[in-house]
């Protein structure tokens, strides 16, 4: 239940009285509640539990993480630097 | 897919288990919160890539596993008479109560339906003029949003027939108790990323620097975890008692403001008492009065039920970090996902089911073949 997992807005609408959409969970799509994300537009990709969106993803954020994280476990994986490795930082 | 595939490549975990062995200087006992995570963990067999210095312990963010023994009571009591829908998630149906479970009132005739939202069970409630219709609200603060919402759609509507059954928990009040407790082993927090997205990190702040543990808030894809635990171990060991957002994508420090407003609207914090743990103050949201005619156990009068745990299920430690599942004698053996003796055993993100579906079959190869 807990398993919340990203999905694409295809399509938004009203539906008694509240702001709905049809999701795109990789090709599987699914009606979810829009009312907790009012700022949520057809294209963006939301965290979707029990039915109703409660986070929309940010591109940037999660190009941003990728990049850092690549630059950080990458570091010093260069085999020419092999046997050269920058000390390990707060050996304490 | 997009925000998944490359959140499970195998080359950047590696990679990220590496910079884990690099960092670490000394073991650490670290937590994750919820139970998704232990899926995820068990799944991908990333507890055994993890270098030894790192043992990950199972928390009790799950909400099947944490409802309450007197909470199913309660449910089967009002599912049981006439004139009830009962509806719930399909985990909930498994759940052992005192006597038997949620299935075997509707194998007696019980009208008991599983849904995937609250608002299935609203929609029953429209379609069912002449009936009770009572939904079964459990649930972290994920669920929360969903469940509130759903009782404020039926007073807009005017439903009169649509009653909640609340069981909600809140994970900073779990934190605090497992920090408390005098045999505590926990040094660090995988934070529950999507409590984070509604709730956002600020509450875990305080409780950061008070109890000297860092946390990070950490995604549900193996490089997420993997990452959650990378930022964990490295203010482990600089001594850094922060608040880390790993997970940024989807969650910010204010978290979803839209949402916690609805929630506060509707519910207030209330005591709750955890399955084979115990009361935790103030670790529960219950409805606020003005919102009372939507409680089941008002409408249906069953306050006062009661209930004593089995004594052989050891769930309450497992859900504590301070046992693990193979430990419990009955697991495998009397307590199986077929036949469950604790709650723990029945959804899949219980740490019970996921050592049983994974640990069989488990190598070091995890990863590859997920
Ligand atoms: S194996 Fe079964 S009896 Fe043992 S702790 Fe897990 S759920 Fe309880």
């Amino acid at each position: 239940m807990c398993l919340g997992v990203p999905g694409k807005i295809i399509e938004i609408y009203q539906a008694q009285g509240l702001k709905m959409g049809k999701v795109d969970f990789s090709g599987v799509t699914r009606e979810a509640c829009l009312e907790h994300v009012p700022e949520a537009e057809v294209g963006d990709y939301a965290v979707v539990h029990v039915g109703f969106a409660i986070s929309l993803l940010s591109e940037e954020e999660a190009q941003e993480t990728i990049n850092l994280l690549r630059e950080i476990v990458e570091a010093g994986e260069n085999p020419e630097s092999a046997g050269n490795r920058p000390p390990r930082e707060n050996p304490s | 897919m997009k925000y998944i595939t490359e959140y499970r490549d195998a080359d950047l975990v590696k990679k990220t288990l590496k910079k884990i062995e690099k960092t670490i200087s000394r073991p650490w006992t670290l937590m994750e919160i919820c139970g998704g995570q232990t899926h995820a963990i068990v799944k991908h067999g990333l507890d055994q890539l993890l270098p030894e210095e790192v043992e990950l312990v199972h928390g009790p963010g799950c909400p099947v596993c944490v409802t309450p023994l007197e909470l199913i009571d309660k449910a089967m009591a009002i599912a049981s008479q006439p004139d009830v829908i009962f509806t719930s998630y399909g985990d909930m149906l498994r759940v052992p109560g005192s006597n038997g479970d949620l299935f075997s009132i509707r194998a007696r005739g019980g009208d008991v339906r599983v849904v995937y939202s609250p608002l299935d069970a609203l929609k029953i409630a429209q379609d069912n003029p002449d009936k009770e219709v009572v939904f079964f609200a459990i649930g972290f603060e994920t669920t929360a949003p969903a469940n509130v919402m759903s009782v404020l759609q039926a007073q807009n509507l005017g439903l009169e027939n649509y009653s909640i059954l609340v069981s909600h928990v809140r994970v900073p009040p779990a934190i605090r108790a497992i920090l408390g407790s005098p045999s505590n082993r926990v040094q660090g927090f995988l934070a529950a990323g999507h409590v984070n997205a509604v709730m956002g990190y600020w509450e875990y702040e305080p409780i950061a620097e008070e109890f000297q543990v860092p946390m990070a808030v950490t995604g549900f894809e193996p490089l997420d975890i993997a990452q959650g635990i990378l930022t964990c171990v490295e203010s482990l060991e600089k001594g850094e008692y922060v608040v880390e957002n790993a997970y940024r994508r989807a969650v910010t420090k204010a978290g979803n403001q839209t949402a916690q407003k609805i929630i506060k609207q509707v519910f207030q914090e209330c005591d709750r008492k955890w399955r084979g743990i115990g009361v935790i103050p103030g670790s529960g949201w219950c409805l606020r009065p003005a919102f009372q005619e939507f409680d089941a156990e008002k409408r249906f009068d069953v306050e006062s039920i009661q209930s004593e745990e089995s004594p052989v299920c050891i769930s309450g430690l497992i859900l504590q970090g301070l046992k693990k599942p193979h430990e419990c004698p009955a697991f495998g053996t009397k307590c199986t996902p077929d036949h469950p003796l604790g709650a723990t055993m029945v959804s899949d993100e219980g740490a019970c089911a996921a050592y049983y579906h994974y640990r069989s079959h488990l190598t070091r190869q995890g990863i590859e073949s997920s």
